[in-house]
């Protein structure tokens, strides 16, 4: 009844083409964005705030990030905790050489390292495919772990082997380190990850976007069609990086405070890998819905005991999350391996027809 | 299958609202003292990780049981949960801080390291008993965070010490190969300068075997280098799965267990036992008792244990690694005791809990008084040393059991003081602006 | 520098020869027990296409059910029938519960599917047998557990675990047991058939679930045998399953669908790692093994995209 596009007419090619062609869907990513930017600053706690949604906003930019490369040219990686590293410590240098920069411009910058680094371990992907180039990727994951202990230039050769975030403040608000405001970080990452989020959208529909699907599709009948795929796949691997390192960084810079190289383990990949999926390979919302899933289904399901009362260890609480969140992801791959941006088009269908169909 | 869809989408939804639910927790009641335990009985560290828990569970249950709390005040116990992940280890300071935490035991160097530029801000002390930042010992630079009783440079000195004692002197250390072999992690490799340092001084070769954390179970390599470098002595920073690995590989390749030294997290009894007979000579530093012949102990028996309030195993009460939670306890529950004589309340806040800590002093009498006379070396903190203590005993492995060997060794705190300062002032500068300790001394 | 990269470990190799075996001598072990590793992700990645993520895990569950039913008071030889009994259950849940329903999707789902199977068994298995590290019933079980010196040359000693020994004869015998499955009984035939193509297989009447079933209980019992093996080296833990990430190089060597494959392309990382690890190694500050066989793969690809034995990928449009 309200989803329905009837009489929404255009008029020219640029308005079919337009990132959202239908008038609710621009009304509700308005809603959505008016409750994250006022709504939820205005009544959320600093737990919510701290623990829920930056967490889910990093992963989601980690996630459109990794979607890039998986879902949208088809190349399976599994280097994306070691690609955020590279983001991270990247930062984490770039503000110890140039203290009196803003943190926000050095941790959009840092994204550039990882592109680097990330194009390096793309090369094999011109020769290599599928599960054979997924196992080269783990070669970067470890190698670079291994790296970030080892090269003690990285972290500033401090007792601690962990990278320590600094205090840093713009326009008068300290926006990183222990004393920042979860209010502040909020809008630190929740702008970063709109913006970027919004570009690589556009950037998907064009003539880049494009040339990564053709290659997704069939790589050898884009290559006849004249999309180099050296060229197409290493930039793919590049934004992608990029995306990852920015995250990355922002989780070190904004979430955690500090970080050891553990913190960007294969269990972050696999955690990326998880919500991309689950979310939907190629599908920038998707990656939003997968990271929801992964991360705030597990704080769900600790706090339902704690709601209900119920006296259970806390390591029980854990080991069922872990069961359940395994059976649900077997479930949904099940019910819809497209994952949930598919079921949120499906939902949408439904709505245009709703209440009467047929 | 359509249904199915359906149900799909009615479950996406369903756990998008309850997301969504997810309230802030009450505050808990004004009349208790409320102790966040940030434990892992899960994950790859489990195998230590939960001894630790029930031991330092079980004391503070056990003071509620018995005493009913703390000076009439009973403890509100939480446990939560990080299977030793950094990120849990954050969602779980997130969760608890609001409802009046008094002081965080991470049980993690990475999720300490997080913790210690917060726990200023939020106020709310972190306790990181014998592991952590060893340069937190630096009072006067990190007034909030205590690592009672020792440091891991007081535990690399003590080894040092005690090897130079087992060869005559200091002095006749020189020519010697030290074997150094550590999870290859900030944790491990915090003692690295520390040991540099005194291989220079006193003139040993210091070799180090590195054991990534994804390759604990599988050492092989370490160990054949180890056997083609024949060191002297093999010193240990283990945790987890690593150490029951290491004692095993160095079995095989006939290392002599007896010059075989673990850190006091390599000295659980369950990766001694991982070895048998053979490992027998295996030496691990201590500062908590070994066995259960103390008071206390026999009242968390009773009272917690055998009234199945605990998912304790009662075989490991007195094991090495309960006996260090509960340690752990002791320490937190007269950093209680203090901060409410100090501040003439009954409910404390962090704040309190901090005075507290700075101001604890376990004594030999007070230790008797508790029920564990001769459990740990008397405690004093102050303003300018948050380590309150420093010396370490040795224990060994006997096939069946560990068993005190040496008494109390004193680490060289002519070397590791100077370090320690060194090291806070280098933190606070690669940290600036770090706030300049503001907290009056209650001393 | 050159000298220490290009002189002095094979300088090293001819000074100490005794070391060198015993080098040698892991290497081979090693590679046998990541051999282990890959044949169970072998088996079902040559029947059904599905790259198995869970076998890791099923190490893990496999020796902790058999060291739990031995805690519990059963006989370990009884224990071990009851563990191959457990492994059978899962095998057909897993068909019946994961597989069946995700017939003909891609790789990744499945890839992904068997990923949330980890997941679900860490938590089922945590939940049962709690998390901490259990000591692995050599013993009991009647496998050896000495160790015997050899002399060489003056003051050289070569040692050979018996467990190690043990492990090498069993991996041999499964391999061995496992061609003669394949290639001499009905099944096995049956097995090869579906691993070609699996519509042709049906309609030859072949049913497809019964054969999947087969082989994921065939890779339970590998991991079975492989949760022995690795369980008495260190101990059955949780964190054993990330040993399992080791057999991923072995795979690319061998190629997915080889089960010599896998065991050639795990000696050569075992030997390879090893001696890298102990003659190189140091040169970067050790603890190299994390990433190397990694690396070995990832050259090694770059030459042959299709692994050593792997079935050449041709591609039309």
């Amino acid at each position: 009844m309200f989803y329905r596009e009837a009489g929404q007419f255009k008029t020219s090619y640029e308005a079919d083409q337009a990132l959202f062609p239908i008038r609710q869907d621009k009304i509700g990513l308005g809603i959505i964005l008016l409750v994250a930017f006022v709504v939820i600053p205005l009544t959320a706690n600093d737990f919510f705030l701290a623990s829920v949604m930056i967490p889910f906003l990093v992963f989601s930019l980690a996630a459109i990030g990794l979607n890039v490369l998986t879902g949208f040219c088809g190349q399976l990686s599994l280097g994306t905790g070691a690609f955020m590293g590279v983001g991270a410590y990247a930062a984490y240098k770039l503000t110890t050489i140039f203290p009196d920069v803003n943190v926000i411009f050095l941790v959009l910058v840092s994204g550039f390292f990882s592109a680097a680094i990330g194009a390096i371990f793309g090369l094999p992907s011109l020769r290599i495919k599928g599960l054979y180039l997924a196992v080269t990727t783990l070669a970067a994951q470890f190698f670079l772990e291994w790296c970030f202990i080892r090269i003690g230039w990285l972290y500033n050769y401090n007792a601690s082997g962990a990278i320590e975030i600094p205090t840093r403040e713009m326009f008068g608000v300290i926006i990183s380190g222990a004393e920042a405001t979860p209010l502040a970080r909020y809008f630190v990452v929740l702008t970063i990850t709109v913006l970027i989020a919004f570009l690589i959208a556009n950037v998907l529909r064009g003539r880049i976007g494009r040339s990564w699907m053709m290659i997704r599709d069939m790589d050898i009948a884009a290559e006849l069609m004249g999309i180099r795929p050296l060229q197409t796949k290493l930039m793919a691997f590049a934004v992608s990086s990029y995306v990852c390192g920015v995250a990355g960084a922002m989780m070190v810079f904004f979430w955690l405070n500090a970080a050891e190289p553990s913190s960007y383990s294969i269990t972050l990949s696999f955690q990326i890998l998880f919500m991309v999926i689950l979310g939907g390979l190629g599908s920038v919302g998707g990656a939003f819905m997968g990271a929801a899933f992964i991360w705030i289904l597990p704080i769900v399901l600790r706090a339902i005991p704690n709601m209900l009362d119920v006296d259970i260890g806390a390591e029980t609480v854990e080991h069922l999350a872990f069961m359940v969140v395994g059976a649900l992801i077997i479930f949904f791959l099940i019910v819809e391996p497209h994952g949930f941006a598919r079921l949120w088009q499906i939902a949408k269908q439904k709505l245009r027809v709703w209440p009467f169909p047929y | 299958m359509k249904h199915l869809k359906t149900w799909a989408c009615a479950t996406a939804l369903a756990v998008g609202v309850t997301a969504g639910a997810v309230a802030p927790q009450p505050a808990q009641a004004q009349d208790t003292n409320y102790v966040p335990l940030l434990t892992y009985r899960t994950g790859p560290f489990a195998g230590s990780g939960i001894h630790i828990a029930n031991g330092m569970n079980d004391y503070l249950q056990m003071l509620n049981e018995r005493d009913g709390g703390i000076g009439g005040v009973p403890i509100a116990i939480e446990e939560c949960e990080t299977s030793y992940n950094a990120q849990k280890g954050v969602e779980c300071y997130e969760a608890t801080k609001g409802k009046g935490a008094l002081v965080y035991n991470p049980y993690s160097t990475g999720i300490t390291l997080q913790l210690i530029p917060k726990a200023s801000v939020d106020k709310i002390p972190v306790l990181s008993m014998g592991y952590g930042l060893s340069a937190a010992a630096v009072g006067d630079v990190f007034p909030w965070v205590f690592n009672v009783p020792v440091t891991y440079w007081d535990g690399a000195s003590v080894v040092i010490n005690y090897i130079a004692d087992q060869e005559g002197g200091l002095d006749s250390l020189s020519g010697k190969k030290i074997g150094y072999i550590f999870l290859d992690a900030g944790y491990g490799r915090e003692p690295i300068p520390l040991l540099e340092q005194l291989a220079e001084k006193h003139g040993f070769e210091l070799l180090q075997y590195p054991v990534p954390a994804n390759q604990m179970q599988n050492q092989s390599s370490q160990w054949l280098n180890v056997r083609r470098d024949r060191p002297d002595y093999m010193i240990m920073w283990g945790w987890g799965a690593m150490n029951p690995t290491a004692i095993k590989e160095a079995v095989k390749i006939r290392y002599p267990m007896d010059k075989f030294i673990g850190v006091w997290w390599s000295a659980g009894e369950d990766d001694a036992a991982a070895g048998g007979q053979d490992a027998a000579g295996y030496k691990a530093l201590n500062f908590s008792g070994v066995g259960m012949d103390f008071p206390a102990l026999q009242d968390i028996k009773t009272l917690v244990v055998d009234a199945g309030k605990t998912q304790t195993d009662p075989a490991s009460i007195g094991t090495t690694l309960y006996n260090r939670g509960v340690l752990n306890s002791v320490i937190i529950a007269e950093g209680i005791r203090t901060a409410q004589e100090l501040t003439g309340k009954k409910v404390i806040t962090g704040e309190d809990m901090r005075v507290g800590l700075e101001a604890l002093n376990l004594t030999q009498e007070r230790l008797a008084e508790i029920g564990l006379a001769g459990f740990a070396h008397p405690m004093k903190v102050t303003c300018e040393d948050h380590a309150g203590s420093h010396p370490v005993f040795i224990q060994e492995w006997d096939g069946e059991r560990f068993v005190k060997v040496t008494d109390w060794i004193e680490p060289m705190t002519d070397v590791v003081r100077p370090l320690l300062e060194a090291a806070a002032a280098d933190y606070a500068e690669k940290n600036a602006p770090w706030p300049e300790r503001t907290e009056a001394c209650a001393q | 520098m050159l000298y220490d990269i290009f002189v002095d470990p094979f300088v090293q190799m001819y000074q100490m020869p005794d070391f060198f075996l015993q080098v040698l001598w892991e290497g081979f072990v090693a590679g046998i027990l990541y051999a282990l590793i890959a044949l169970g992700f072998v088996l079902i990645f040559k029947a059904s296409g599905v790259f198995n993520f869970a076998q890791g895990i099923m190490v893990v569950f496999a020796g902790l059910t058999l060291v739990g039913l031995h805690e519990n008071g059963v006989p370990a030889y009884l224990a071990l029938i009851l563990t191959i009994g457990v492994m059978a259950v899962l095998a057909y849940g897993i068909e019946r519960i994961v597989m069946r329903p995700l017939v003909n999707q891609p790789d990744i789902i499945l890839l992904m599917a068997t990923i949330g199977l980890t997941y679900f068994l860490i938590g089922f298995g945590e939940l049962i047998f709690g998390g901490e590290p259990k000591r692995m019933i050599t013993e009991e079980l009647g496998l050896p557990t000495g160790s015997t010196a050899f002399e060489f040359g003056e003051r050289g000693l070569v040692i050979l675990q018996h467990i190690d020994i043990a492990a090498a004869v069993i991996a041999i015998l499964m391999v061995g047991a496992l061609a003669v499955f394949f290639n001499k009984t009905r099944i096995g035939r049956a097995l090869r058939a579906v691993a070609d193509d699996h519509q042709a297989a049906l309609s030859v009447g072949i049913s497809l679930n019964q054969i999947w079933a087969i082989v994921w209980f065939a890779a339970g019992l590998v991991a079975l045998a492989t949760g022995i093996m690795w369980g008495a080296r260190s101990d059955v833990s949780f964190a054993l399953e990330i040993i399992a990430f080791k057999a991923l190089p072995v795979l690319i060597l061998g190629g997915f669908t080889s089960i010599p494959g896998a065991i050639i392309g795990g000696l050569i990382i075992g030997f390879g790692e090893k001696i890298a690890e102990l003659y190189w190694g140091g040169l970067v500050g050790g603890g190299i093994e994390s990433w190397f066989a990694y690396i070995i793969a990832l050259i090694f690809l770059l030459f042959r995209p299709q692994g050593l034995f792997g079935e050449k990928i041709i591609e039309r449009v």
